[in-house]
């Protein structure tokens, strides 16, 4: 984080004044566990790490325009991985995650080369239905994920075990994490899929392979998708199939939209606004549901472009 | 010494100093409320059941006026959404911010499973008179969770097995959604049947939420069996029922189920196609005992429903950690004490009318009834005994270190004797 360009005022190709703006975020974030209680600090963690999903599929949706509904299920195979791997492998916890991040990945090669070919209402089906299969799996193959139970075990290492420690690494991995997605959709790489979103015509009369790019961004996209699921395993230190569920990708898609789609770090202003709603909520009503839907119905109608795209709109209109 | 060391002794020093000084203990154990974390499902697939849940707990409040061993009881309901995520975010929430003494409830085996394995990192008494997933009191047992008035899954289906062989079946074919709690009772019933002889012609498993069972009807028909065991939950449990009865079924091939199969919560939707269905279990809320009649006739006045397993269960366990709490003189702050004092309470006074006890592992040993299904003078139906099982153990008659050394019941062990 701290590579410095050749320009004085760029820091780690941010402007000067954006690096503080982060620097401010990044230190307010590893305060707070200093005055939030030890639950407080786990909804944290929490958003953290969701916020860290709804970022990957973000990729995908604001940068390529192509909304996936099998992130969820990417998310939860790096889930099962970790702790099948930790828990009946008996392998330590650091071979365990990078176990669940490969997993992953190779799910996300799999699922990109079957869904680059489509766009639209299609991508969506298409990753709607690779997910529930993934699913499936999950739910029918009991002798190793334990089925409809899931599966359990002591998977955080012993000196993350307290819930502060284990939410300062998990700071520190979602900034790495944060800042490398950001770099990715500002690179050359990124700027083409974004060409793509545009106009997949165009780019390709251009001379680009849009299938390889596509494939390309899916891949990174699960791969990153691949790193929150493994924090959440050890977070939760259990997996069952309602994490690969098709719920799960849903929830992401809508903390990337109520954040703002495109704008990447609405991820995890979408994500802290959902679950800080539902844990809040559901103290006073058992309808918190209910409360959750008439939420994204407002959003859509008053903020269509999500929470951090509609305060960028206002500060621009008052800026100028 | 080191910091835990000296928390230790520090903490065993004070502990003997407080049952030095009684007088001091008393005061500082009626400082606040007893704070009792609910998690139901009060969203989500079995919402129906959560709510039953509830109310047992709240019924039994009721009639203490919410009061155990002179402190007042806080009771905080939260709503697990039948899923575990959720229940696991909800128990953090529970005993990190809402400080609560214990945890109770949980009806779906994941949910309960992913909070128990929560407790056993905090140390939280956790109470599970619903949730039955047999490892949690055998081969996976944590000290404390306690399945208060609560059954594993086979624990019933044991006896099950052995009182089918002797009516005489030979032949029985079993049908049963596919997911550990239906792998569980299958396999205690078809252990215990084919060690006495009989023989499990074969074994159908369905998805959950399964809309048509023609399929599967119109094979059990053709297998020439002497009885079928259903094991049914739910809505799956109603329509399965519904349509034995109108593929003709009703009659010719008698009906055993599991507990649930023919619960309140699944029969009081039924008419005369749930009539004659056999099934084991512990309560039978058709029992002539005059303690069972007193608890379902005031139950029914209230909610204007006959009590199910889920009223039943929580208004059981939670009367059951009352009389410890009452033990204790209301110290529920003293968590291992707590969870000694629990595992060596007798439960009287229980809707079941007879004492129950806990075995060394965290499970009850229950008298359990064949119980069949009857109408009522009143045209409703429900579940009559017909014989029972006295001091039914969760391990049967095998010995606990042998039993738990062959694989849990799954889909593909169901403890099937070879011939």
């Amino acid at each position: 984080m701290t590579q410095v360009t050749p320009q004085p005022t760029a820091i780690a190709g941010m402007t000067g004044r954006a690096a503080t703006i982060v620097l401010i975020v990044l230190a307010l974030a590893a305060a707070l566990p200093l005055v939030l209680s030890n639950y407080q600090v786990g909804l944290a963690t929490e958003m953290l790490i969701f916020g860290v999903l709804a970022m990957s599929i973000d990729i995908l949706a604001g940068f390529a325009g192509r909304t996936s509904l099998g992130h969820g299920a990417i998310f939860g195979v790096a889930g099962y991985v970790v702790v099948y791997a930790s828990a009946q492998a008996g392998l330590p916890p650091a071979v365990a995650f990078l176990l669940g991040m490969i997993a992953a990945t190779l799910v996300a090669v799999i699922f990109g080369l079957l869904a680059v070919r489509t766009s639209g209402v299609y991508f969506l089906l298409l990753t709607l239905a690779l997910g529930m299969i993934v699913w499936g799996i999950c739910l029918r193959w009991t002798q190793v994920t334990g089925g409809e139970n899931g599966m359990r075990g002591d998977v955080r290492p012993a000196f993350l075990v307290s819930h502060r420690a284990f939410y300062w690494a998990v700071l520190a991995a979602v900034t790495v994490v944060s800042y490398a997605m950001w770099r990715f959709v500002r690179s050359p790489f990124g700027l083409t899929l974004l060409g793509i979103r545009d106009s997949e015509s165009r780019m390709r009369s251009l001379g680009y392979n849009v299938s390889l790019h596509l494939f390309v961004g899916f891949t990174v996209s699960g791969f990153f998708a691949g790193i929150a699921g493994a924090l959440y395993a050890m977070f939760n230190n259990f997996v069952s199939p309602s994490t690969v569920a098709l719920a799960q990708s849903v929830e992401g898609v809508l903390m990337m939209i109520a954040g703002g789609v495109g704008t990447l770090f609405g991820g995890f202003v979408g994500a802290a606004a959902i679950i800080a709603l539902e844990n809040v909520v559901s103290a006073y009503t058992e309808r918190w549901q209910m409360v959750l839907g008439v939420t994204f119905i407002l959003i859509m109608i008053f903020a269509p472009e999500g929470i951090i795209g509609t305060l960028r709109a206002i500060l621009t209109r008052k800026g100028r | 010494m080191d910091r835990r060391k000296f928390l230790k002794s520090s903490t065993a020093a004070l502990t003997a100093a407080s049952t030095g000084s009684a007088p001091w203990r008393r005061a500082f154990a009626q400082a606040g409320p007893i704070k009792i974390g609910l998690l139901a499902p009060l969203t989500g697939v079995v919402a129906s059941g959560g709510k039953e849940m509830v109310e047992g707990v709240q019924f039994y409040l009721d009639q203490t006026k919410s009061e155990i061993a002179g402190r007042k009881v806080e009771l905080v309901i939260e709503d697990d959404a039948s899923n575990p995520d959720t229940a696991l975010q909800k128990a953090r929430r529970l005993v990190e911010q809402g400080n609560c003494h214990m945890l109770i409830g949980d009806l779906l085996a994941n949910t309960g499973l992913a909070v128990a394995n929560y407790v056993k990192g905090t140390g939280t008494p956790y109470f599970i008179p619903i949730i039955a997933a047999d490892d949690l009191t055998q081969r996976q047992r944590i000290k404390n969770v306690i399945r208060v008035a609560g059954y594993s899954a086979s624990a019933f289906t044991h006896p099950f097995g052995d009182w089918a062989r002797k009516q005489g079946y030979k032949k029985i074919a079993t049908i049963s959604q596919d997911y550990t709690f239906g792998h569980e009772q299958c396999g205690g019933f078809a252990q215990v049947f084919t060690e006495g002889g009989g023989e499990i012609v074969q074994q159908f498993w369905h998805p959950l939420n399964t809309a048509d069972f023609s399929p599967y009807l119109g094979q059990l028909a053709d297998l020439k069996v002497d009885a079928i065991f259903a094991m049914e939950t739910g809505a799956d449990a109603t329509r399965f029922i519904r349509q034995y009865a109108s593929f003709g079924l009703k009659g010719k091939i008698p009906l055993l189920g599991a507990m649930n199969a023919t619960d309140q919560s699944v029969i009081r939707t039924l008419g005369e196609e749930c009539d004659g269905i056999i099934a084991a279990a512990h309560f039978a809320e058709g029992s002539d005992n005059p303690v069972t009649q007193k608890f379902t006739r005031e139950y029914e006045a209230k909610y204007g429903k006959i009590p199910s397993l889920y009223g039943f269960s929580m208004y059981s366990g939670i009367m059951w950690v009352a009389a410890a709490v009452e033990k204790l003189g209301g110290k529920v702050e003293d968590r291992e004490l707590l969870i000694d004092t629990v595992l060596k309470t007798e439960l009287t006074g229980s809707p079941l009318g007879k004492t129950v006890r806990l075995d060394s592992y965290g499970n009850p040993i229950y008298d359990v009834y064949i119980r069949k299904v009857v109408k009522r003078a009143d045209g409703k139906y429900w579940n009559v005994p017909i014989t029972s099982y006295p001091n039914v153990s969760q391990f049967w008659t095998y010995d606990p270190e042998t039993y738990m050394k062959q694989p849990p019941y799954s889909r593909t062990f169901q403890g099937i004797k070879k011939t």
